[in-house]
């Protein structure tokens, strides 16, 4: 599955290597030219771009060429909200798809080992998500939060929500977007990591006198701490960079928007090229750094 | 023996997490059969009918939509999954000096948020002055494909027992015949895995198409522009049964294993 | 049984010279070796000592660094292993999981494009006694099944040599022991060579005629399975093919055809015909089956050899004989292997005992008495592959 992109597959087998590396150089030649036409020289462009200044007189969208450092700083002074909230609202989507998955990928992998047919039917229904279109998924949220549906209803009358109040549009329905389109994302690297988790590490941790809790936070969390890392990893990076749960026509509104609306405003809306590529360089820049030091802190830089 | 509460914490929050799961899928199923007015939203329920199901193309667009999002898959996954698989097979089976950087390489895409990759792609043609529409789709989902089939097409060969080959030129198999006779076959598994996977990532992908489509839809496309004003119940009906499509092959596919792996335990 | 498809003999395999290095070892150092045609020829050592190198490079699987590889008279050094006529039974039997059984014993028949190849692969299935199997595929097969499927699949070729990389270590002991002897009358059958690797000296001495022990990269003794275990010339074979009771001390006197060498101040009679050094210090042995335990000090006698008295410090029962230590004040521990000819033990932990054995029964060593005999450290398969990458890696970084 795509989850062992983050290296929760099993480890491979060392094998011998061949001499003959021209094979290799074959092999290889047209993926990496792909590559470099379609990953790496966007990533160029995207660069130039934000450097890109506006043609004088011309129409909206055309830019020349320069050397405009100053768009980096505008599109910060404008936008630094859109920023903090992508990734306070990846942040608290990450934290609490970790907090429901765990349980539900511990079920699955170690309680469920026992019976094979009921792990692959949880499985399938984990991934099952998956095979319905995300657009779609999100707005039967929104239906099912709309204004008049008894949830609604029923969290004014116990005034939960004011009377005037909303479900969707809010941070709240947006991080709750986020926290359910990216719960298989979670699950799936905590199951893999789970489901090889020898449970007789477990009965170790509990013949040497460790509570049940002492040994979940002694013995099974650090054990399954490559899933933790991938399945962390595989729900921030794209929650942060999402911009349909936030989207006003889904579960957001304008006081929701994050840096991937404003990025498809600027680009597609407002032919605001420069602007839309300095926002995109910068939060590819904060990812990785932000994974860079997450990786390292974890001591996990093997899964890279 | 005494009801546990704690026995049946687990189990009990587990089937609660799954149905949450299931709630939208569910919706969504329910709302195919809505008898919303024709090309109308489909918010409302409005008694049940399984018009929607009988003609779905009556709703503009959402069948050219689909075969468009078809198209663009089958084609982007051909792409994705023939570089990926080449490269897999270098990867896994040559060392050479600039092995870790091609994998960072291919980590990378992986690494970037949706929205940058559709950016840097979109700025890129614009650079270039290509035409945004159907070719420029297909490049943006097979880029993002590539790596997925890479990762998982790696791990199927480093599975692969090296004495199998050693025994394939032992029984006299040049290295072509070896490679078509034994290699591949062995590896198909893990390529059509690796081809399903890069389907079901190009045909529900949203962001990277919606910077790179020019006038072209796809179903994403098609459901993002009806949002706005209300997805007809049709797009429920494609979404449903591509779900149930879906579920239906992974099912069999599991049953058989399953079916497979009790008939090897039968034997020894 | 087919016969008549496999009547061909076998070939003469020769290694002239053969080094295999790896980066921070040598595989295999110096060696020489002629396996004559039709003979089943076992490579017997321990992990890492240098026997399934040797295999590989007669297929074709490594390349020597330098020597020359002989089969048939024909130098086949620098020949591709598929173009060898050669076949291996690995030790995972790797046979091809996508294919039926039939299908994996006809794949090499239709490689080289040999005419009826089911045909010929039923007659080889036949000849393992699982014709009725032919359809299934292997992972629907038993471990010793799949064992004789590799070997149909091998045989099927008529190769000059047949190689069998300890085909035999997956199985469990029972089936292990069944599976030699229908392997060694298959051999008789086929009248194939075959060169048989394994690390299980039981296996070596039961199934093959001539067996080579090898030991860090060299052979230390070769011959035929009765000479190597009655006859050891090296501690290391005395110890590898079961065990030996070794003292060491220096020759006093030779008298005929014996040599007197003074252990801890006792002499002991060896044949000189037995013993590979006549004079200086010399390590001598004698076989723990050979030794009568006395409880009470023997008449001296000529041609036995008496050492005593020491006391019993462990005594074990393992069904068919009892093994007694002893240890001896200036000699160390002496172990004794006694049937078990009555019921509960000669002797008794703490009894004085002394242990005499017949002077024919003793040996002299090779060994430089210094050499203390050592096994190499484990080094397997997966180490050398790991080698080779290493020096691949430091090839790239030179390159």
């Amino acid at each position: 599955m795509a989850f062992a992109a983050f290296g929760s597959s099993a480890a491979p087998v060392e094998q011998a290597p061949r001499r003959r590396s021209w094979v290799a150089v074959i092999l290889l030649l047209p993926g990496l030219a792909y590559l470099a036409l379609f990953f790496l020289t966007p990533f160029i462009s995207l660069i130039l771009t934000s450097l890109q200044t506006p043609v004088e007189f011309g129409d909206v969208g055309q830019f020349q060429q320069a050397f405009k450092i100053e768009n980096y700083a505008q599109v910060v002074g404008e936008y630094w909200p859109h920023f903090l909230r992508a990734f306070g609202y990846a942040l608290a989507a990450t934290f609490f798809a970790l907090v429901i998955s765990y349980p539900l990928a511990y079920f699955i992998g170690v309680k469920a080992r026992r019976w094979p047919l009921l792990q692959a039917l949880m499985l399938t229904l984990v991934i099952a998500p998956f095979f319905i279109s995300f657009l779609l998924r999100t707005l039967a949220w929104k239906s099912l939060m709309a204004d008049e549906t008894p949830l609604v209803q029923g969290l004014k009358a116990l005034s939960i929500i004011p009377s005037d109040g909303h479900l969707t549009g809010t941070a709240f329905s947006v991080i709750f977007g986020l926290t359910y389109n990216f719960i298989p994302f979670m699950t799936l690297p905590l199951y893999t990591t789970l489901e090889r988790l020898d449970t007789r590490y477990l009965e170790a941790g509990s013949d040497l006198y460790a509570a049940p809790a002492t040994t979940f936070w002694k013995v099974t969390v650090p054990l399954s701490m490559p899933g933790i890392v991938s399945g962390t990893l595989l729900t921030f990076i794209p929650a942060s960079g999402d911009y349909i749960n936030a989207s006003a026509s889904f579960l957001g509104s304008a006081q929701t928007q994050m840096v991937g609306n404003v990025i498809e405003t600027n680009f597609l809306g407002l032919l605001n090229y420069p602007a839309a590529a300095a926002l995109s360089v910068i939060l590819m820049a904060v990812i990785l750094l932000i994974v860079g030091i997450y990786v390292r802190r974890s001591g996990t830089e093997d899964l890279l | 023996m005494k009801f546990s509460l704690g026995k049946w914490l687990l189990p009990l929050y587990s089937a609660l997490a799954l149905i949450f799961l299931l709630v939208p899928i569910a919706y969504t199923f329910v709302f195919s059969f809505n008898n919303s007015p024709k090309g109308k939203s489909n918010v409302q329920w409005a008694g049940f009918t399984f018009d929607k199901w009988l003609n779905v193309c009556d709703a503009q667009g959402v069948c050219e939509a689909f075969v468009t999002s078809i198209v663009v898959g089958v084609i982007a996954t051909l792409i994705a999954t023939a570089l990926g698989t080449l490269m897999a097979l270098a990867l896994a089976r040559y060392r050479f000096r600039a092995r870790s950087a091609i994998s960072l390489l291919l980590f990378l895409p992986m690494a970037t948020p949706e929205v940058v990759l559709g950016a840097g792609l979109a700025a890129q043609f614009l650079t270039a002055g290509v035409p945004k529409g159907m070719v420029t789709i297909i490049i943006a989902h097979a880029l993002f494909c590539l790596s997925f089939v890479v990762v998982t097409v790696k791990a199927r060969v480093a599975s692969l027992d090296p004495a199998l080959e050693e025994a394939g030129r032992d029984l006299y198999g040049s290295p072509a015949q070896v490679f078509w006779k034994i290699t591949f076959p062995l590896l198909l598994p893990g390529i059509i895995a690796a081809a399903l996977l890069s389907f079901a990532l190009s045909f529900d992908d949203f962001i990277i198409t919606r910077f790179n489509n020019g006038g072209v839809t796809t179903f994403p496309i098609y459901v993002y522009t009806a949002a706005a004003r209300g997805v007809p119940a049709e797009a429920n009906v494609i979404a449903s049964a591509v779900f149930l499509f879906a579920l239906i092959l992974v099912v069999v596919s599991q049953l058989s294993s399953a079916a497979r792996r009790k008939r090897l335990a039968k034997l020894s | 049984m087919a016969e008549g498809a496999f009547a061909e003999a076998g070939a003469d395999l020769e290694l002239v010279g053969i080094h295999k290095r790896f980066p921070g070892f040598t595989a295999i150092e110096d060696l020489d070796l002629r396996i004559p045609a039709g003979s089943f020829f076992a490579l017997l050592g321990p992990s890492g000592c240098g026997k399934t190198t040797t295999l590989r490079l007669v297929a074709g699987l490594e390349q020597p660094t330098s020597g020359r590889i002989l089969i048939g008279g024909k130098d086949v050094t620098d020949v591709k292993s598929f173009k060898r006529p050669v076949n291996t039974v690995f030790q995972s039997y790797a046979l091809f999981p996508h294919m039926t059984v039939l299908e994996n014993v006809a794949f090499g028949l239709r490689r080289r494009g040999i005419p009826d190849p089911l045909g010929k692969a039923h007659e080889a299935l036949r000849l393992v006694e699982l014709d009725h199997l032919s359809a299934r595929r292997p992972a629907q097969l038993s471990g010793g099944q799949q064992q004789r499927v590799a070997l149909a699949r091998a045989v099927v070729n008529r190769p000059a040599l047949l190689l069998l990389d300890e085909p035999l270590g997956a199985l469990d002991l029972k089936l292990r022991r069944q599976m030699q002897l229908e392997l060694k009358s298959i051999q008789t059958d086929v009248g194939l060579t075959f060169l048989h690797v394994t690390h299980d000296p039981e296996e070596a001495l039961t199934m093959a005629d001539t067996v080579a022990v090898m030991n860090k990269g060299k052979i230390e003794q070769m011959g035929a399975p009765e000479e190597l275990y009655e006859l050891p010339k090296t501690a290391f074979v005395a110890n590898f093919l079961g065990q030996s009771n070794l003292f060491t001390g220096p020759v006093v006197s030779s008298k005929g055809d014996s040599i007197i060498v003074d252990i801890a101040g006792v002499k002991v009679e060896v044949p000189s015909a037995r013993a590979q050094r006549h004079t200086d210090e010399v390590t001598i042995g004698v076989r723990p089956e050979k030794l009568m335990l006395h409880t009470e000090a023997p008449r001296k006698a000529a041609g036995v050899n008496v050492l005593g008295p020491g006391r019993v410090t462990d005594v074990s029962f393992s069904g068919v004989s009892t093994q007694y230590q002893i240890a001896i004040p200036g000699l160390g521990l002496v172990t004794v292997f006694a049937q078990n000819m009555v019921f509960g033990p000669v002797v008794n932990v703490g009894a004085e005992a002394w242990v005499a054995w017949t002077v024919d029964h003793g040996f002299g060593l090779a060994d430089e008495p210094e050499h203390a005999p050592k096994f190499a450290a484990d080094t397997d398969t997966a180490t050398i592959a790991l080698q080779t990458r290493h020096e691949l890696l430091a090839e790239i970084e030179e390159a």
